[in-house]
This record gives C-alpha cells, sequence and structure tokens, in this order.
C-alpha cells in the first residue's frame, strides 16, 4: 500500500475521483483520508467546490441572435 | 414534434435525421438545450461578451451548413463543440489573444511552500463550509465562481468549464480539445484547486466571529 503525506494527497484528489488511481495508491489515499481530519476536509471541501460549479446562473443567446439561426435554418432547408 | 424541455435531447441518430428534414423544434431544443454551455466556453477564448456570441452564432451557423456532412465518428455534441473551439481559437487569433501551446506547460503547480497544505502539514484541519442556502449566498458564491473562472490561466479555465460547469466528460474533453487524458486531469486538477482555495478564502472572509 502506497502512504501518503499530505502533500501529496492533495494532489491526487481529481485521479481519486476519477478512478484513474491503482489499487495500491487508492487504499493508501483511503487510509489517510481515515486517519487525516485536514485531507479528509480538503477532499469535502474539494467535492463542494466540483458542485458549486456545477450549477452556474442561466444563460442564453440574445433573442435576435436566436431568431437570426432559426430564419437560418429554415432558409437553408428550403434552398437545398 | 414536441418541445424538449427539460427532457434532455434523443439519442443523436434522431436529432441528425430531425435536422437533416428540416424539424425546426429539433434545432429550436438544440439551440436551447447547448447555447448556454457554448457561451461559456467561448468566453475562455475571447475577450468580449460580443465576440462570445458572435463565435456560438458561427458555431451555429457552420452547424446549420454542416449536418449534411456530418459523419458520426464523434457525438454530435463533441462535434459542435469542436467547431466552436475551432471557431473561437480564429476569432481569439484575430484578436490576438493566442493560447500558444506551450501555455500548456506553464499551467503549472504550486510554487513552494504556497501549496493548500501549509508547511509541516495540516496545524488544523480546514473549516468546515456552510451550505449556501441563503439567496444572498448563493448569488455571491456564483458571482465568485465567474470571477474564479476569469482568473484561470486559459487552458485551466477551457477544461474546468467542459467538465465542472458543463458537465462533459474526461472523453469528451479530450476529444474536443485533442489532449491526452493524463494533462486533461493536470489542468482540471490545477483549476479547481485554485478554485476551491479562492472559495476558501471567501468563505474564512464572511465567518461569523466565534
Amino acid at each position: 500500500m502506497k502512504r501518503f503525506t499530505c502533500d501529496e494527497l492533495v494532489e491526487v484528489v481529481t485521479a481519486y475521483f476519477e478512478d484513474a488511481l491503482d489499487q495500491q495508491a487508492r487504499h493508501g489515499m483511503q487510509a489517510h483520508l481515515a486517519r487525516c481530519e485536514g485531507c479528509e476536509r480538503y477532499v469535502e471541501q474539494f467535492r463542494a467546490t466540483i458542485g458549486v460549479l456545477g450549477d452556474p446562473p442561466p444563460e442564453k443567446l440574445r433573442a435576435d441572435v436566436y431568431d437570426g439561426l432559426m430564419s437560418a435554418f429554415r432558409e437553408r432547408r428550403r434552398s437545398s | 414534434m414536441g418541445s424538449f424541455a427539460g427532457g434532455g435531447l434523443p439519442q443523436d441518430d434522431v436529432v441528425v435525421t430531425a435536422l437533416r428534414a428540416g424539424d425546426e423544434a429539433m434545432f429550436a431544443a438544440l439551440l436551447n438545450t447547448w447555447s448556454g454551455g457554448l457561451l461559456r466556453v467561448a468566453r475562455s477564448y475571447v475577450s468580449t461578451d460580443h465576440s462570445a456570441e458572435e463565435v456560438v452564432q458561427d458555431t451555429w451557423l457552420a452547424v446549420i451548413g454542416g449536418i449534411d456532412c456530418f459523419e458520426g465518428r464523434s457525438s454530435v455534441k463533441t462535434w459542435v463543440y469542436r467547431i466552436l473551439v475551432n471557431t473561437a481559437k480564429k476569432r481569439g487569433v484575430r484578436e490576438s489573444r493566442t493560447l500558444p501551446w506551450s501555455a500548456f506547460e506553464q499551467d503549472g503547480g504550486w510554487p513552494a511552500g504556497l501549496g493548500p497544505v501549509p508547511p509541516g502539514g495540516w496545524k488544523e484541519a480546514p473549516a468546515a463550509w456552510p451550505t449556501p442556502e441563503g439567496e444572498a449566498l448563493a448569488s455571491e458564491v456564483r458571482e465568485l465562481i465567474a470571477e474564479s473562472l476569469a482568473r484561470l490561466p486559459p487552458r485551466q479555465r477551457i477544461v474546468i468549464t467542459l467538465r465542472d460547469v458543463e458537465g462533459c466528460t474526461s472523453d469528451e474533453v479530450c476529444e474536443i480539445l485533442e489532449i491526452s487524458a493524463a494533462n486533461q486531469r493536470v489542468l482540471l486538477h490545477r483549476a479547481r484547486a485554485a478554485v476551491r482555495g479562492w472559495l476558501a478564502d471567501y468563505f474564512e472572509s464572511v465567518k461569523p466571529p466565534e
């Protein structure tokens, strides 16, 4: 089993989330997290960050751009 | 054809057949579903909202013109995003806001001693964050996220926007940007770590005094 320092652990959080660690590293990471509150909290904050990023304010095309594109679609189909 | 509001888009072959047949409801559904994400990604490449809008508009025009030639070697979504990235890059060049390949390597790691873990390890665990329940807090956090994205090095911003904001998979991002999985992961990790740090600073600054 790989042993992680805190500095090493915070560098592989994304790899851990993506299941890109080998089994040795994965177990080492879990063992470290089980006994290190600092890293456990860090990983929790990392997950919360991803959660907040995934909730952006809604955004859409300006109405005139939207209408222009719908007309372009219509035109194109008519001419082909 | 009904609307697709809330129901997601149908499978690619259905989408492509409908677009080729001139199905306006399908094109409208695509516009509504993807334009927001395309705008956010376009902003990573160009300097103004106006340019980003034009990039998205040109992307959709290219989709209209190219749908008959779409060969299905990638998903429709990946194809549309690739058109966007190419359009945005050309535009970025004109605005001399280019992203040389070498900029990739410079989206580097932490300067010595400035990583998230204090030298010698955590003296105390990082604070637990409040759940952003209140409207005011939620909107401040969203604003902070928007500012954070703008502060990131361009490559990191593009990858984190595609992955975490738009919800693309790692495979999709690699295909859209033509980068390796390892490279994608490094950029994503750097970006997430930076945003986490700024969020931590923010939550620290609004913490009620004990």
